[in-house]
């Protein structure tokens, strides 16, 4: 029985191109995709048009079809409205993962099995692994500094089962040799950055402000006394240590709660961010639930920590800075991902 | 097997207008704005094409201006008459995005339309009563995306009457091989044609100016036709488009009868082969015979067009963007066909060389395809 064929989501970058190279290279069939997403204005990420014309392009040197599917309708509902309701309840999103969550591993896996694709294939830095059981798991790839296990962190046995993760086993250099090896415009093209529908000439404040009221907010310490005063309050993230800077202080202040209703930001030292235990909701499993001693990643980059997971809490086996509520919270055994769920 | 159906985008160049092209490519290397035997012979060639472009609509060959296409046409319409007469521009909903822009551009007013995608009469009446100085009234023969054709006479009419100052442009561009131009466009003193809708080929287009109608030029420079547009004449693609207007003439008739025998075979298969399957257009509502549109509820156009192409079938569903991802369709939108239905639609378009053998093809793939993608709903 012959390779099946496999679709290939393209955002236009070199991981995705030599994604594509490397299935064809094993005599499959293979057909790209790029997604057209927001319409708005974009430095680039997935959906600038010079992202489509270069996946376009990429498709016509390896001699594969390209189509464009639009699910901008989707990345409204799924994305940028959660994302702009988030920032308005004080939550920290992470509108890369609910994009991954229900519009790359949700409608378009879905398409391409309506379209004959049982499998879909990305430009992750990520693996799958096959386990004794016939159960699959997201797992860490080959370039620990380009790790995106994090961000797929929701990914079931369903999903798991037509995924495929080409350039997990290459480091970054690689990636780029390999394309550059093969001629792909892409070889030299840097890394997306930030949020793919947020321009870093205006920036989220701008966004933000166009879309919800933004709120003059007081920054005040630990006994309620007012230190200072932010912009909007919706801007906060807990952890965050810019603009809290008190006139005159030495030691470095950070964000340690966000209160909405009121819109305070109270203030403290690094200590004053350690906590014990972080409450998470939203948990989403590789195969099903898991408790008890796990490793626990906050952010994309970040490390794996010790943890123990009991009931809707995280406890720390050593205190832990804050997690911001809205982050990611994802839980790993070894290099695997055994599922995640959202700091509270 | 193969089959095109997406004429309404662009049809192959006839046999004979390629052969009428070749020379001039490589053979003639003339400008017409020259003096000497090449530049002459040039110039009679794209003067063999203005008297056959004029006569599509019995029009005197000094008033056709060849343009790059339908879109540098529309747009010397609009802005041209503008810049010609000052004064507001009005146009229908359903015009294509060259028309739309323009107006919308210029400050001009965009009318509602029926539930067929036609302007609506009453209400061009009313704009043309209610702002003094309407200057132009745009208004397509045939609609891009369903085919529907306006009454562009009784458009005319209603504007000598209520707007006298005014001039009527007709974007005839999806109307040139269906159509007997000199008629669908009675009282039209712009019109709009481009070559590759019609078995010509691409890049060569003219608007047509009757009744005395002047317009200011948009492209500056050499002074080219007659001061209208800069520019040096693309004379291969002007000799084809010239031989495609000759062609389209002499067979259009013969043609359109065949043709919208096909397609009405293909409706109704479809239709009685796909459950809750409906035409787009509703009964009644004039239109060329060279568009099939169907809406399935419960797909995707998209995932659709996907499918039939794996089977060979070329087709659309409404305009593409830049990106060319499927975009929603805003003539679909101002016929009220909500947008669930909408996102669901298929447009089939023919040619004077679409088979029976093709229309079967669709038959066989179009039902299978809608209910795979129906299995896979979620």
């Amino acid at each position: 029985m012959s390779a099946p064929p496999v679709m290939v989501a393209m955002s236009g970058g070199v991981d995705s191109s030599v994604a594509a190279a490397l299935l064809l290279e094993e005599g499959r069939e293979v057909v790209g995709v790029t997604l057209r997403l927001w319409g708005g204005e974009s430095d680039s990420g997935c959906c600038a048009v010079s992202d489509v014309d270069d996946a376009r392009r990429v498709c016509d040197t390896l001699g594969i079809e390209h189509h464009v599917f639009n699910l901008g309708d989707d990345f409204d509902r799924h994305v940028v409205g959660p994302y702009v309701a988030a920032h308005a309840a004080g939550l920290t999103p992470n509108p890369c993962i609910e994009c991954n969550r229900h519009v790359k591993f949700d409608r378009l896996l879905y398409r391409a099995r309506a379209l004959g694709f049982d499998r879909l294939a990305t430009g992750h830095h990520a693996r799958v692994s096959l386990r004794s059981d016939g159960t699959r798991r997201i797992a860490r790839p080959a370039d620990s500094a380009k790790d995106q296990s994090y961000v797929l962190h929701m990914l079931g046995q369903d999903q798991l089962s037509g995924l495929e993760l080409p350039v997990g086993d290459l480091t970054k250099d690689e990636v780029r040799q390999r394309a550059a090896f093969l001629g792909l415009r892409t070889a030299g093209k840097p890394d997306s950055q930030d949020v793919c529908f947020i321009t870093r000439e205006h920036g989220r404040g701008d966004f933000l402000s166009r879309r919800i009221p933004l709120t003059p907010g007081l920054v005040v310490d630990a006994t309620g006394a007012e230190v200072g005063r932010v912009e909007a309050i919706e801007l906060v993230t807990v952890g965050q240590r810019r603009g809290m800077e008190l006139a005159g202080a030495t030691a470095p202040r950070y964000a340690v709660a966000v209160d909405m209703p009121t819109a305070t930001v109270t203030v403290g030292s690094a200590d004053d961010l350690l906590v014990d235990a972080t409450p998470v909701g939203g948990f989403s499993w590789a195969d099903g639930p898991v408790s008890g001693p796990v490793r626990v990643q906050v952010s994309a980059h970040g490390q794996a920590v010790e943890a123990e997971l009991v009931g809707d809490s995280v406890r720390w086996a050593a205190p832990h800075r804050r997690v911001a509520p809205g982050q990611s919270v994802v839980f790993y055994e070894g290099d695997e991902v055994l599922g995640g769920a959202t700091a509270i | 097997m193969e089959a095109y159906l997406d004429h309404a985008a662009s049809t192959p160049a006839r046999p004979e207008v390629v052969a009428a092209m070749l020379p001039w490519l490589a053979e003639h290397p003339g400008n017409p704005s020259g003096s000497h035997r090449p530049a002459r012979e040039a110039r009679r060639a794209i003067d063999d094409a203005r008297d056959a472009v004029a006569a599509l609509l019995d029009a005197d060959p000094g008033d056709v201006v060849f343009t790059s296409g339908g879109t540098e046409a529309d747009n010397l319409a609009v802005d041209g008459v503008l810049g010609v007469r000052g004064g507001v521009a009005v146009c229908g909903a359903t015009e294509h995005p060259a028309v739309l822009d323009p107006v919308r551009l210029s400050g001009g007013v965009v009318l509602p339309t029926d539930a067929g995608g036609r302007i609506d009469l009453g209400a061009l009446a009313d704009a043309l009563d209610a702002i003094a100085d309407v200057r132009l009234v745009s208004v397509m023969t045939a609609n891009n995306e369903t085919g529907v054709v306006n009454p562009v006479s009784e458009v005319a009419a209603l504007v000598a009457g209520h707007a006298p100052d005014a001039v009527v442009h007709t974007d005839a561009v999806q109307a040139t091989a269906w159509l007997d131009l000199a008629g669908a466009c009675r009282g039209a003193h712009l019109v709009s044609i481009t070559g590759h809708k019609f078995g010509g080929p691409k890049g060569a287009g003219a608007l047509v100016l009757r009744d005395g109608a002047t317009v200011a030029p948009v492209l500056r420079g050499g002074g080219q036709e007659r001061e209208r547009r800069s520019g040096t004449q693309n004379v291969p693609a002007i000799v084809g488009l010239g031989v495609a207007a000759t062609l389209v003439a002499a067979d259009r008739e013969v043609t359109a009868a065949r043709i919208g025998t096909l397609r009405d075979r293909l409706e109704a298969g479809l239709l009685s082969a796909v459950p809750d399957a409906r035409r787009t257009v509703p009964d009644g509502v004039p239109r060329t015979p060279g568009i099939a549109h169907v809406c399935f509820p419960g797909i995707e156009s998209e995932a659709l067009l996907f499918l039939l192409e794996r089977d060979g079938i070329s087709a659309s569903a409404a305009s593409s963007c830049a990106s060319g991802a499927q975009e929603p369709s805003h003539v679909l939108a101002a016929m009220g066909v909500d947008r669930a239905a909408a996102v669901g639609s298929l447009r089939l378009s023919f040619g004077h060389a679409t088979t029976d053998a093709e229309v079967d093809h669709a038959l066989a793939v179009v039902p299978a395809a809608v209910a795979r993608l129906r299995e896979h709903a979620r």
